[in-house]
């Protein structure tokens, strides 16, 4: 199956990806290659498999949502905190999103 | 007598307990020796001296004191996709050249408690996607063994490390070769365990159903004895196994006598080399010396592996890597005018080719309309591959193949085609999709460039093969070959 740059365009868009135009032929060709290697794929009758994501068909463990006593949470704020870009008195700043 | 930087992890364990020498001493001799060499290599990153040189000094109070924590006092490194508290970790990339973790990840914090000494954290291809190292943020890797060609990837950094004898060992991962495709390139050891056996806690996700780590070391005894450090439950990953993780060490010893070794027709087809062909068979021959039977046995859907992996990872990928978006960590671009525009430049900035080209195809392939075709079918895909094996291992004990396809490549050589690149992996790829354990180690050489030669097991297998592994390296020397650049 090959990809258009239309299309690239397109799924740059829902990645939140830029694609310059000057590129996305480019990009288009080597994605349309992977795509070609993908299909090979197609060939294989698959209708009566069960798809598999885990290969010991282990489900996820969950554990109870419950803070824990021995953490130091506002310590464990400020520690994540320091490593963001921009923070103001405990928040996360991104640009304006209403006016 | 042996120089430092050429003994084992076992040796240095011996010897730092004989006060043969102090865990300041080995730990000064590593840094002295990656400030003259890492700029021919490139392996690290980033190097902790202080950090290393604290804990070498607490390691040597601890052995004074009488313990006996298993690695105490060994330097390593980390591969720089585990998080650790304090230092950087920048996956490769530009998106987090800045990124310095308030934590550490599981395998991190478990090799503290072993009582290792961090030496720094070792390159790698960007957010571990590449099988060359060519995708560093940082710059590629050399190879040790010739500096014109790549060392493998991701875990590249890693393996050129070990080999340079610039790390006793270090940590790796492995999501479709990562561990042992550099290992096999750069002529060391590495295992890349069941998935679940170690956890893949604060180890920066790429493709979480496939993503594992593991040891990479001299050899399998080295191998066995980091495993012991690195693996169990561990609740803060979901998908760690609660199972009863084995002492690796204790069977490296048992004889191979009677051991079925399955040799897949499909691992020596045509794509295969010849004179690499015939290394592994030389290989296979040495095992079966030592008492292993030698079967054919078939893998129908191994050629699929690869399509099938260029579907799960890149979609597991572009979910993951969706996280960086330039507002609690990471890179962000300047003067963003809107949030959108904060989103898709921080992102089109941050990251590299690669990465965003596997982003896209994985985005594509989870798009409205498109994922009964790609990821249900690869999913499915993927069944029949772990079924191939589920009926090999009803007939073998392990299963013996190359590694990779050729020896190290020179640089560029695959960079334009992303296809050729990928095609690397092709023996290693199906192991991730099945969730084995599988090894490389050092079984010959072609021109003077090391080969590997790849052993799967069954699941939890993993003493079977590191047995496997320890019985041929004590018939062989292959593992103690070194390049001839560190002989000058």
């Amino acid at each position: 199956m090959s990809i258009n740059p239309e299309q690239v365009a397109n799924t740059a868009k829902l990645a939140k990806l830029k694609i310059n135009a000057d590129e996305a032929s480019e990009v288009a060709e080597r994605i349309t290659a992977i795509l070609d290697l993908v299909d090979q794929m197609q060939a294989v009758d698959t209708e009566q498999v069960e798809p598999m994501a885990n290969a010991l068909d282990a489900v996820q463990r969950l554990r109870i949502d419950q803070a824990n006593p021995n953490e130091d949470a506002q310590a464990r704020r400020a520690a994540f905190q320091t490593i963001a870009p921009v923070t103001d008195q405990g928040l996360y700043l991104v640009p304006k999103v209403i006016d | 007598m042996k120089a430092l930087h050429e003994l084992t992890v076992a040796q240095i364990q011996q010897q730092l307990i004989e006060k043969k020498f102090s865990s300041r001493e080995i730990t000064e001799h590593y840094l002295n020796r990656i400030d003259t060499l890492n700029s021919d290599y490139n392996c690290y990153i980033t190097v902790d001296a202080n950090g290393a040189l604290t804990a070498a000094d607490k390691a040597d109070q601890a052995i004074a004191a009488g313990s006996r924590a298993p690695l105490l006092g060994v330097p390593i490194a980390h591969k720089d996709i585990f998080c650790t508290k304090g230092v950087a970790t920048t996956c490769g990339s530009r998106m987090l050249a800045n990124f310095v973790s308030p934590y550490d990840a599981t395998v991190v914090s478990k090799m503290k408690v072993a009582g290792t000494v961090m030496l720094g954290k070792t390159n790698m291809d960007e957010f571990a996607m590449g099988s060359s190292n060519e995708t560093s943020f940082f710059g590629p890797v050399k190879n040790p063994w010739d500096v014109e060609t790549v060392p493998g990837g991701s875990s590249g950094g890693s393996a050129a490390a070990v080999a340079a004898q610039l790390a006793p060992a270090a940590t790796g991962t492995d999501t479709g070769g990562s561990i042992r495709q550099p290992a096999a390139l750069c002529g060391i050891t590495g295992i890349k365990p069941t998935y679940g056996r170690v956890s893949r806690y604060g180890m920066i996700a790429f493709a979480s159903s496939l993503d594992q780590a593991g040891p990479m070391t001299k050899t399998a005894e080295d191998a066995a004895i980091l495993l012991n450090s690195m693996s169990g439950l561990d609740h803060k990953d979901s998908t760690s196994l609660d199972t009863t993780v084995p002492n690796f060490t204790a069977t490296l010893d048992d004889s191979l006598a009677g051991l079925k070794i399955g040799i897949p027709k499909e691992y020596f087809d045509q794509r295969l080399d010849t004179a690499m062909a015939d290394a592994v068979q030389v290989a296979l021959a040495e095992l079966e010396k030592l008492g292993a039977k030698l079967v054919d046995i078939e893998l129908p859907n191994s050629a699929l592996s690869v399509p099938a992996y260029y579907v799960i990872a890149p979609a597991e990928a572009s979910s993951n890597l969706s996280r960086f978006d330039g507002v609690r960590y990471g890179y962000r671009c300047e003067d963003p005018e809107d949030l959108e525009d904060l989103y898709t430049r921080t992102r089109s900035e941050g990251f590299g080719d690669e990465v965003k080209r596997r982003i896209l195809v994985g985005t594509y392939a989870l798009s409205a309309g498109y994922y009964d075709a790609y990821y249900r079918k690869a999913q499915q895909i993927r069944r029949l591959i772990k079924e191939d094996f589920v009926r090999a291992f009803e007939q073998v004990d392990i299963i013996a193949g190359p590694t990779a396809p050729s020896t190290a490549f020179k640089f560029g050589a695959k960079t334009a085609d992303p296809v050729a690149m990928y095609l690397e992996d092709i023996y290693t790829i199906a192991v991730n999709l099945a969730g084995l354990p599988a090894m490389s180690l050092p079984a010959g050489q072609l021109e003077n460039m090391p080969i590997g030669m790849q052993l799967v097991g069954n699941y939890f297998a993993e003493q079977k093969l590191l047995n496997v592994a320890h019985q041929f390296q004590l018939a062989t020397q292959w593992h103690t070959s070194t390049p001839t650049s560190l002989k000058g």
